[in-house]
């Protein structure tokens, strides 16, 4: 009987104390309904889901809350600190979201300008420090820079998460070049978040070297976010592969695939 | 209001940014309760302290000008 080994595709997705399958991420937000949500989560493979911190809309309290719709046995929430502008504030729905009693994890989230929501970087060190001291495990998003980067990593965060471009642009992956020198220079993982648009800028960016991506508005805002989800699912796999299995140089001239002898005289 | 017993009176409150009467004795379990919020789907903060226990939610009384923030996840990316 001949058996054929399953071959090692992949390394292990570890960030912080916590070993992941799935390097896709993916947020709740604006979906036209919670079942294309949880149909689209469910499609993408995801285990990491984000989930944001807001009053309770007194109002109507039945249907906002995101908890009546996953579930949180399947799922790893991640809580972000979006549409927090300084680094108290984080701090405090970062305190709110661990309060919920899932985990201690914070997708941080410290924006400086409310037309690019490009990050305060200066609060978002602030904040990461604070938050890692009381234990924390930090996840920053953060923009491109090399040297944010690596001070969010001095800062204590388990992972950085660079942006391709701007949240919810679907510009995609805009400077491969400052990804891989990021993904080139730290220890800790480096996911990127925001900007990816369609599959091809999922795969282009998995292919640079990062650990992973964590996308909302690239599959929610699709004309079928299930569809989209599971393409996103297999190009986050394909990026990832091609990146391990090493791309041919790259040549200006055209070389054969075929034997130049053994042609007809 | 229906005609409160002698030394019972509303004491206000601020739920949400929202001004609010709640009966003298109120707690945050009973303003849970009268919200028809359940406790394990919400973070209570009051007077910007997180009330992290949430078993003490019937023991901790609502005082005059107490601000409370009641806060739960929602779809975010």
């Amino acid at each position: 009987m001949t058996t054929i080994a399953q071959p090692v595709l992949d390394t292990p997705f570890v960030v912080g104390d916590r070993e992941f399958q799935s390097r896709l991420m993916v947020g709740t937000g604006k979906y036209a309904s919670n079942e294309l949500m949880v149909q689209a989560i469910e499609a993408s493979g995801a285990e990491v889901v984000t989930v944001a911190v807001r009053r309770v809309d007194l109002a109507r309290s039945k249907d906002t809350g995101v908890l009546h719709h996953l579930d949180t046995s399947r799922y790893f929430l991640l809580a972000n600190t979006a549409g927090c502008y300084t680094a108290d504030d984080a701090v405090r729905y970062a305190r709110l979201a661990r309060a919920a009693g899932f985990n201690e994890w914070v997708k941080l989230e410290v924006i400086g300008d409310q037309e690019s929501l490009l990050p305060d970087t200066a609060g978002l060190l602030d904040a990461t420090r604070v938050l890692a001291a009381e234990g924390f495990k930090v996840m920053a998003y953060t923009n491109d820079d090399l040297i944010t980067a690596l001070r969010l990593e001095d800062a204590g965060a388990v992972a950085v998460m660079p942006l391709a471009s701007p949240i919810g642009s679907g510009l995609g992956l805009l400077n491969p070049f400052a990804i891989r020198t990021i993904k080139h220079r730290l220890s800790v993982p480096v996911i990127v978040d925001a900007g990816v648009g369609t599959a091809s800028d999922a795969c282009v960016t998995m292919e640079q070297g990062v650990d992973g991506i964590l996308m909302n508005t690239g599959i929610a805002a699709a004309g079928d976010p299930v569809r989209m989800a599971t393409a996103m699912k297999l190009a986050v796999e394909a990026g990832r592969l091609a990146h391990l299995a090493g791309r041919m140089p790259r040549r200006e001239v055209a070389v054969p695939s075929s034997p130049l002898g053994g042609m007809l005289a | 209001m229906a005609h409160l017993e002698v030394g019972s009176e509303a004491v206000a409150v601020v739920v949400n940014g929202d001004p609010r009467e709640v009966p003298a004795g109120s707690t945050v379990a009973s303003l849970l309760a009268s919200l028809d919020l359940d406790p394990r789907l919400v973070v209570v903060e009051r007077n910007h302290e997180i009330l992290r226990d949430r078993d003490s939610f019937p023991r901790v009384e609502l005082a005059t000008d107490d601000t409370i923030e009641i806060v739960h996840f929602v779809g975010g990316g």
